[in-house]
């Protein structure tokens, strides 16, 4: 098939095409979860704490209850009685649903009201009256483990402080002890500060149960269906047949996606309390307020390296800041995610983290945004260091990087926290950014402009390598379920086929990748498949799409099944062929794919025409049952590793501290890529996020708890205007252990982008002695930098 | 979805209906001009009129132009509207320059110039704007019109001279030939609100300053004015050095508040360095070298 750059043409496999789905999308004719509407529908809406931390007295719900359009008022009480106020996290803890005790973070929910509309509910929801005694906030995570400190989970048995956990990876004493004779040390403390995903489709659920037949239907948009289906078994005892889970198209997830909300419990309550099914849509503010968030690592990096740029040992500390519940969603074994791969892509020989869980009055959460389950943090550390020794050695940053970089042949590479790196090629990857950069003309521009005190120039280069595809189900699971994938292929009898995979899109084009994968494996074109996601019902069992996973896995998964049709179809054109099917040979040409007998092409069968036999009368061979459609489940052997190298080019004005990126250069390096349009879209989606992070998101929180990025007005999130022309490049390590090679893309681009910028705003101002100043950079911060004290990006500023 | 209290909703055909319908429904009722203010108040529940009175239709507070030797600026204006009116460029540049970093395309197609002044919000680019060119705002009430002078016109945060049962009609801006003015933001992100800002006219008269306006916001000025830079300026020779010590005047009489924008003394600094920018950038264009907007910086 010929390359077409322009994407409207169909290749038969791999290569640019137009979205499947933008179809619907662009013609406004998706079905987000706000768009379902069913007879009889209710509507909900949530009342939500005022307070970060405060005694519940009393809950008066009387004149709610009494308001005209009311059908029901659902309190922490109510759910008392059906053992429904606490649910499990992700992380083995419980939330409340509905408040009992107390209320332990701004925008905590306290009671649901479900009225005949959605103003009727909203109106009512401000008639609750509920009595509350203030207690002091748990606000700064530094201060979360003081004797002092008051007790966020008096309702957990035993409780006296706010300890959640430690976790540890690392070779403590051997790192500690290159440390002690190393010629170089650093140090350096920083923030990851909070921040959200704010998807574009904020949370939202219908829920039906149907009293006759027993069966829940839940709508909402989550990107783990089946195992919110099976959590709500498990949570509330409802036989998991008669639960149905579907996730329609969904509007952004990012991972805030994955949990599940006491807005979706408080609507199935809803629906079964009034026996209507109930509608609950969040508001901006809510999302903001009360879903996950993201990060919130309190970081101490420290690097000891020799005088010439060796670096020898890493040893991190972190504070986590877990919030009020600890709801993270990652692997059981993982407290802190995948932080463990915080050696990144450099060869060291030692490392060593530590790593503590804490709670504070804030909202709960912690694995969101595309962060492939705290990669993003570890490589801003890592990343971040190594600047900060260039610094120490007044060495060129990207000549430090690539003295450093794990060589080539040292893969697989086994990290010294225990990570098999599958393949890569680093110092091409970096050689190619900066050689786009045209990174030497940058410098020497740099420094002409040093020589002024007008904008200043800023280049930062950030190397990341991931670690996604989670994973192999001996090592994770989530709440017990093994992150393996399953697929289903089915085959129509004219040669048209059905896919069904367990993953859920939220924007990243799966009916068009999963298409193009079954495509290339048996020859028909994309538009010949269809493929259906997003409903427990229809689809197999699966964990869904997070952590760049759907790709390496349920990915993975769709090339095996169709290798099992594909070999299923070898069998009876051997039969159409009278042949023997070792005689068979596959090929794909313009035309599709086709078995013929080896060495007389010409003798052979499309998959069509198999299709359709293995439908019909023909005498199948022993061992073939019919029809051509195959199940598999995929278990990956390891994790795919994707990497790129970026390059940031920023002016700063050190007078107003303004920051403007001039220049992204990022060469990605994703193994196999199969759409290189979705692809590129997944990356310029990814660095603006990157941008966002690192100069304007801001979600700090007062003394008094106060949420103060509460609404678009404070969150800010990046425009076109903020955002250069992104260039872009690849290298292309394909993975040795998955069977397309491919090894997700989905995070990179955010995992890797924000330490690019940072480094860029603080290379601008190295003249001026400034060496870390947390993110987000905003005018403000760049200015109190230049004066020696950046703020504290996570508190007021006072 | 965030959604306003119960409230009644009523259409003006005339100013005089208009009038008449603020009487009917009294202080609970509010004038919506373009909305991009009282509308996420009220989604907010921060604001519960129980009665709208939607003046949109009101053609006759619309209009834009020269009148003998001013700039009339109706109060149904859109901000788009200012931002695409080559007079008002001509005349002054301070308008243009400030509308291209006033929120964004989609609010600036609604949002009006009587809605950005009687919002009264402490961080409004356009009442700083006014503020530099000594507007005069043409209110108009059951008893008749009256005019109050800009500076007396905000009284504080979200309060106006208008009040209840009045409507703000239009602006007057005195022409000044030969005048040059200019305005300058800080901002986290386009369309953000400003971290601060600054605008600023300036009329030379033989080598010398003969008046001087400078206008301040989101830094706690007084009526978005700074009148003690002005009043040093006036009579001087403009030039870098005068233009930053009016600068640092500017900022010492400023009384900003820390919030997420930054703290006070970041501020403070830049209420000095966008009046030094925004002086020499007018300076640039009284003297005939208009347009520049790099000029000086
Ligand atoms: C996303 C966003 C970003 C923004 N960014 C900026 C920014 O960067 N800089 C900036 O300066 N502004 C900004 N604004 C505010 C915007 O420019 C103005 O607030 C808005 O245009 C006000 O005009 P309006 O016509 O929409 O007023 P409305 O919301 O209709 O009314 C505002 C108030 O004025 C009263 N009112 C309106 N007209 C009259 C009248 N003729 N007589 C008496 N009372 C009247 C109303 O009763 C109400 O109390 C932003 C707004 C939004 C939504």
């Amino acid at each position: 098939m010929t390359q077409d750059t322009s994407g409207t043409t169909t290749p038969m496999g791999f290569g640019r095409m137009h979205r499947k789905e933008d179809a619907r999308f662009i013609r406004g004719r998706g079905t987000y979860v706000d768009d379902v509407r069913l007879p009889g529908m209710l509507h909900g809406a949530i009342l939500r704490s005022p307070h970060a931390h405060a005694r519940i007295l009393s809950v008066d719900a009387s004149a709610a209850e009494a308001y005209p359009g009311v059908r029901a008022v659902i309190t922490g009480a109510t759910l008392e009685t059906l053992n429904l106020a606490w649910m499990p996290t992700l992380s083995a803890d419980v939330q409340a649903v509905l408040a009992t005790d107390k209320v332990r973070f701004q925008g905590q929910e306290v009671a649901f009201v479900v009225a005949e509309d959605p103003y009727t509910a909203r109106d009512a929801v401000e008639l609750i009256d509920v009595g509350y005694e203030p207690l002091e906030p748990v606000v700064d995570a530094r201060r979360a483990l003081d004797a002092d400190a008051p007790v966020i989970r008096d309702d957990l048995e035993g409780r006296t402080g706010n300890h959640i956990f430690d976790w540890e990876a690392g070779d403590r004493a051997q790192t500690d002890a290159i440390f002690e004779r190393a010629e170089v040390t650093v140090a350096q403390d920083m923030l990851y500060p909070r921040v959200h995903p704010a998807p574009l489709e904020t949370c939202g659920a219908v829920a039906d149960f149907d009293k006759v037949t027993g069966k829940l239907t839940v709508w909402c948009p989550t990107q783990a269906p089946h195992a919110h289906r099976t959590l709500y078994a498990l949570v509330a005892g409802l036989p998991e047949h008669k639960i149905r889970v579907i996730s329609p198209d969904i509007g952004g997830g990012f991972g805030g996606k994955v949990g599940i909300y006491p807005g979706y419990v408080c609507a199935i309550v809803g629906s079964i309390v009034t026996g209507r099914p109930v509608k609950w849509m969040e508001d901006r503010s809510e999302n903001l307020m009360s879903t996950a968030f993201a990060r919130d690592y309190h970081m101490r990096g420290e690097i000891a390296a020799t005088r010439d740029g060796r670096i020898l040992a890493l040893r991190v500390k972190v504070v986590a800041d877990h919030g009020a519940f600890n709801g993270t969603a990652q692997p059981t074994k993982f407290p802190a995610g995948f932080f463990g791969v915080f050696t990144g892509s450099y060869d060291i020989e030692a490392a060593h983290c530590e790593v503590t869980g804490v709670y504070t009055n804030k909202a709960p959460g912690g694995v969101a945004y595309a962060c492939s389950f705290r990669i993003t943090e570890a490589v801003y550390l890592v990343e971040r260091m190594i600047d900060v020794l260039a610094c120490e050695l007044d060495a060129d940053p990207a000549e430090l990087r690539m003295r450093n970089l794990i060589r080539p042949e040292r893969f697989p590479y086994t990290s010294p926290t225990g990570w098999e790196y599958d393949s890569g090629d680093y110092p091409r990857a970096l050689r190619l950014a900066l050689d786009m950069a045209g990174y030497d003309k940058l410098r020497a521009e740099q420094a002409e402009r040093r020589r002024g005190d007008g904008p200043q120039l800023g280049i930062g280069i950030s190397f990341f390598t991931e670690a996604v595809g989670a994973g192999p189900r001996r090592h994770m699971d989530i709440l017990g379920l093994g992150m393996a994938d399953g697929a289903e292929l089915r085959v129509h009898p004219t040669g048209k086929a059905v896919l069904r995979v367990s993953c859920q899109s939220q924007g990243q084009g799966h009916e068009t990748t999963f298409a193009q994968i079954v495509a290339a494996e048996l020859g028909i074109p994309p538009d010949d498949v269809e493929v259906v996601h997003g409903d427990t019902d229809q689809t197999p069992f699966g964990l869904g799409t997070y952590g760049s996973r759907s790709t390496p896995v349920s990915g993975a998964a769709t090339a095996i099944v169709a290798r099992k049709v594909r070999e299923r179809a070898r069998l009876v054109a051997a039969a159409m062929l009278e042949a023997s099917p070792q005689d068979l040979e596959w090929s794909v040409s313009e035309t599709g794919g086709r078995w013929s007998v080896q060495g007389s092409a010409g003798h052979g069968r499309s998959i069509q025409e198999i299709a359709m036999a293995a439908h019909s009368n023909l005498e199948l061979p022993e061992g073939v049952e019919g029809h051509l459609d195959a199940v598999t489940v995929y278990n990956p052997p390891n994790l795919t590793y994707p990497f790129g190298a970026y390059v940031c080019v920023v002016e700063v004005d050190p007078r107003t501290g303004q920051v403007k990126v001039r220049r992204f250069v990022a060469v990605d390096d994703c193994g196999v890529r199969i759409n290189p349009m979705i692809v590129e879209g997944q990356i310029h989606g990814g660095l603006a996020d990157g941008v966002g992070m690192a100069l304007m998101q801001l979600m700090a929180f007062d003394e008094d708890g106060n949420h103060l990025g509460a609404s678009f007005m404070d969150y800010l999130l990046p425009t076109a205007l903020e955002c250069p022309s992104w260039e872009l490049g690849e290298t292309v390590t394909p993975s040795p252990h998955h069977p397309i090679g491919a090894k997700g893309v989905g995070e990179s681009a955010t995992v890797g982008s924000p330490a690019a910028v940072v480094n860029a705003v603080l290379d601008a101002l190295r003249p001026y002695g400034v060496r870390h100043a947390d993110m987000p950079l905003t005018p403000a911060n760049v200015w109190s930098a230049l004066r020696g004290s950046p703020l504290r990006t996570d508190l007021a500023i006072t | 979805m965030q959604v306003p209290a119960r409230f009644e909703y009523e259409r003006a055909q005339s100013v005089s209906h208009a009038l008449a319908l603020l009487d009917r429904h009294g202080p609970e009722s509010r004038v919506i001009a373009g909305g991009h203010s009282l509308l996420p108040m009220m989604k907010l529940r921060l604001a519960r009129p129980e009665v709208l009175i939607d003046i949109n239709d009101l053609a006759e507070l619309s209009f834009l132009g020269v009148e003998g030797d001013e700039l009339v600026v109706g109060a149904l204006v859109r901000h788009a509207q200012l931002l695409a009116d080559p007079t008002v460029g001509r005349f002054f540049p301070i308008f243009h320059d400030a509308e291209r970093v006033i929120a964004d395309p989609v609010v600036r197609n609604r949002g009006t110039v009587g809605g950005s002044l009687c919002q009264a919000d402490p961080s409004e680019d356009l009442s700083a704007a006014f503020a530099a060119v000594r507007a005069t705002a043409v209110i108009q009430g059951p008893d008749g019109e009256r005019e109050v002078p800009i500076r007396e016109f905000h009284r504080g945060p979200y309060e106006t001279a208008v009040e209840p049962g009045e409507l703000l009609t239009r602006l007057r801006v005195p022409l000044r030939p030969g005048a040059g003015s200019a305005y300058e933001k800080v901002e986290r992100r386009v369309g953000d609100w400003p971290v601060a800002a600054a605008g600023a006219q300036l009329r030379l008269d033989g080598g010398v300053i003969a008046e001087a306006g400078i206008g301040l916001t989101a830094v706690g000025a007084e009526h978005f004015a700074a009148p003690g830079a002005e009043e040093y300026l006036t009579g001087r020779a403009p030039g870098e050095e005068a233009f930053a010590e009016a600068g640092r005047i500017a900022a010492e009489d400023c009384n900003p508040q820390a919030d997420q924008r930054g703290p006070v003394a970041y501020k403070r600094h830049l209420a000095g360095e966008l009046v030094r920018r925004v002086l020499t950038r007018a300076a640039g264009r009284a003297a005939g070298r208009a347009g520049d907007r790099q000029a000086g910086e």
